[in-house]
């Protein structure tokens, strides 16, 4: 493990070349009723090895974000309008569906939300965790069977060998999702994508597949951007947090560093909505929420779209959309508040990313 | 599986004679003298020596359970004495009303006609169905899905009775008979397929009868299969199939089309036994002597063995086939298992 990479690295230049690197990427839906911009310039590099957080509520863009990188959306009615996604020395969006074809399951595994629709029905397990092993590792009869087998045993499904026969429905719903994980595995990914893949799981076999996933990630050493909306989930397994809001990162940190000092407004209040132990053990009081909705996006940002819900909304928010500033090494917010303190415009000092 | 079909095939027993009976209820209902179509001339004393020969004037339920014992017992020891060369004694055959011969003699004449013409064209329905909604589905508001949409309205709309006779004109009349896309309007039964010319005729002269039924199929099938292709592409596992680099090509054929026939086998299989009725019209338009045209004959001379030995003959099809839909469900879908 290469976790001191991580530490205090600016993302800007670091020093080691990023395994994967969205640049600008921006998506749009084209609807009857007019485009929705569901991702909007969107930037991050995962480092070898990284578990990045990907935080936000329902509807922020963070699965199609990561849809986006592999082209996994329908399109039409989606587009990706603008942006890189660099890997392995190429642009995922400009390449052909064939070759995104050897990149998807191969050198990019995902992990998807419902273990229990994930998995075809009708066919069984051995064949869906081989059906990758074929395409991308040229494996096929009894070294596909053994390859598969081995894959079980290493996500914890016992007697991997007599279940690789079994049909989708004859295994629990955590233990499906050890099978998708095995599959977004199975060919040594660089790049694993996890979306949500815990949040239709019970908790304590959330905790199992969150156990299983940080010691795989010990063992493959695969980098991993793990999509949630669940905060205390990514505060244990990442080692940096995206947090977005309305398509687009609001703030970008170190775990520790989001937790201690969220520079966002939106950060901030996310994190006062989670229910402490300290808080529930004395006085009945109420749980904290975020007034207000989350932001329509079908008309392309122009304001800050987290300014109706803010605490410290300027009129600067609502006539211009801030870029990502530089707040601290490895931290990046994207709100006028970073440059404004006493609504002062003048002496703009960070840097935008965007 | 076994022990289910088993099952299944005990249990339609009662189900069968429940049928039955009210199928000879229904016929017996109806006003019509086995003597009616016989000559004006002959006396009335010798009409009811006729109808007490044929057993008409006995008790409702002893020319129902003699029918049955016909149809369960006699029958088939006869078609064992024929097959094997067993020597069973047998009583008296299910005999026609109008031919005096056994009705299953008349059933085994007739029954190549209507299988070579409705099974063709249940294949060919079947066939042209699955393409069409596979593409329809993944090219879902394409021209070409309009298209499909266009033919299936008209195929569910326009009944072959309607269809029959416009290709009649279509084909027969305002085509020339010199023009190689002439078709005859007249099935005949009589033609025997030697070698290569006389099969181009047989291809010939079955062409409409089969075009008029497929497109009935091809309307149902198509429609049930692109709804359940949408549904099943719309699937998480689908995206799961594209994510792990699986070619477009299996996507849609091997993963989304298994699930999608899981429920249009049920309607396949389920549609054989009713484009037999739907053949009784298409026969007659198409003069097919198959055995909707027996069926037809024997309704209008009141021949009652006959019309109750074909119609339980369907009856008997439409059960066996509800298995057949249900054990196939079974072998599709891996989430059912009967034992």
């Amino acid at each position: 493990m290469e976790r001191e990479l991580s530490a205090g690295v600016n993302t800007a230049g670091t020093s080691v070349e990023p395994v994967l690197s969205v640049e600008g990427l921006t998506t749009r839906f084209r609807t009857s009723a007019g485009h929705v911009h569901a991702v909007n310039d969107v930037n991050f590099a995962l480092r070898p090895g990284e578990l990045l957080g990907v935080v936000g509520e329902s509807g922020s863009g963070k699965s199609v974000t990561m849809m986006s990188c592999l082209k996994l959306l329908p399109m039409p009615p989606a587009e990706i309008t603008d942006g890189r996604v660099m890997f392995g020395g190429r642009d995922l969006v400009s390449l052909s569906e064939d070759e995104l074809r050897g990149v998807r399951g191969g050198e990019i595994g995902f992990i998807f939300q419902d273990p229990m629709t994930s998995l075809n029905p009708v066919f069984t397990v051995g064949f869906q965790l081989i059906e990758p092993l074929k395409l991308h590792m040229g494996l096929s009869g009894r070294a596909a069977r053994k390859r598969a087998a081995e894959l079980l045993a290493l996500v914890g499904i016992p007697s991997p060998d007599a279940r690789l026969d079994d049909y989708p429905h004859q295994f629990s719903g955590g233990m499906r999702q050890r099978v998708m994980i095995a599959i977004a595995l199975a060919c040594d990914p660089k790049v694993l994508f996890a979306d949500e893949p815990t949040t239709a799981l019970d908790v304590t076999v959330q905790a199992q597949i969150i156990e299983l996933v940080k010691d795989l990630r010990e063992k493959t050493g695969t980098a991993i951007v793990w999509v949630t909306h669940d905060l205390g989930v990514v505060a244990g397994i990442a080692d940096r947090v995206a947090v977005m809001y309305g398509g687009q990162i609001v703030e970008m940190a170190e775990v520790d560093k989001l937790y201690d000092d969220p520079r966002h407004p939106y950060t901030r209040a996310l994190l006062e909505t989670l229910p402490s132990a300290e808080l529930s053990a004395g006085r009945d009081e109420r749980l904290r929420s975020i007034p207000g909705q989350a932001p329509n996006l079908r008309k392309a940002l122009h304001a800050c779209p987290f300014a109706p819900r803010c605490e410290h909304v300027h009129e600067r928010c609502l006539s211009q959309n801030p870029p990502l500033f530089d707040v601290s090494p490895g931290q990046q917010s994207r709100c006028w508040l970073e440059v404004d303190e006493d609504a002062d415009v003048s002496h703009q000092t960070g840097s935008a990313a965007a | 599986m076994l022990t289910y079909t088993f099952r299944r095939t005990l249990v339609s027993i009662p189900t069968l004679l429940f049928i039955a009976f009210v199928i000879f209820f229904i016929v017996k209902l109806s006003p019509s003298d086995p003597t009616g179509n016989l000559p004006l001339t002959i006396p009335p004393e010798v009409r009811e020596k006729i109808r007490e020969s044929l057993g008409v004037n006995q008790p409702f339920l002893v020319q129902f359970f003699l029918w049955l014992k016909q149809i369960v017992v006699t029958e088939p020891l006869h078609w064992m004495n024929e097959t094997f060369g067993t020597q069973f004694e047998i009583g008296q055959r299910i005999l026609s009303y109008q031919t005096r011969s056994p009705v299953m003699d008349l059933i085994v004449q007739r029954m190549p006609q209507t299988l070579w013409v409705v099974g063709t064209s249940y294949v060919v329905g079947v066939l042209i169905a699955v393409p069409i909604g596979i593409i329809s589905a993944y090219r879902q508001y394409s021209w070409f899905d309009q298209a499909g949409t266009f033919v299936s309205m008209v195929g569910f709309s326009v009944p072959p009775f309607f269809s029959g006779v416009l290709v009649i004109i279509l084909f027969s009349i305002i085509i020339p008979r010199e023009s190689m896309f002439w078709l005859p309007s007249i099935y005949d039964t009589t033609h025997e397929v030697v070698g290569w010319e006389s099969f181009k005729f047989q291809f010939r002269q079955m062409i409409m009868p089969v075009m008029v039924l497929a497109l009935q199929t091809t309307a149902q099938i198509s429609r049930f299969l692109r709804a359940s292709m949408l549904d099943n592409l719309n699937q998480d596992y689908v995206r799961t199939a594209r994510a792990k680099g699986v070619k477009e090509r299996s996507v849609v054929l091997l993963h989304a089309l298994r699930n999608s026939m899981i429920p249009v086998i049920t309607v396949i299989a389920l549609g054989v036994p009713a484009i037999f009725g739907g053949a009784i019209i298409t026969e007659q338009i198409f003069k097919v002597n198959g055995l909707g045209q027996l069926l037809i004959i024997a309704i209008q001379g009141g021949d009652v063995p006959t019309v109750q030995t074909i119609t339980f003959m369907f009856a008997g099809l439409i059960v066996l086939f509800n298995l057949i839909a249900d054990i196939l469900y079974g072998v599709f879908d891996p989430r059912i298992r009967y034992d």
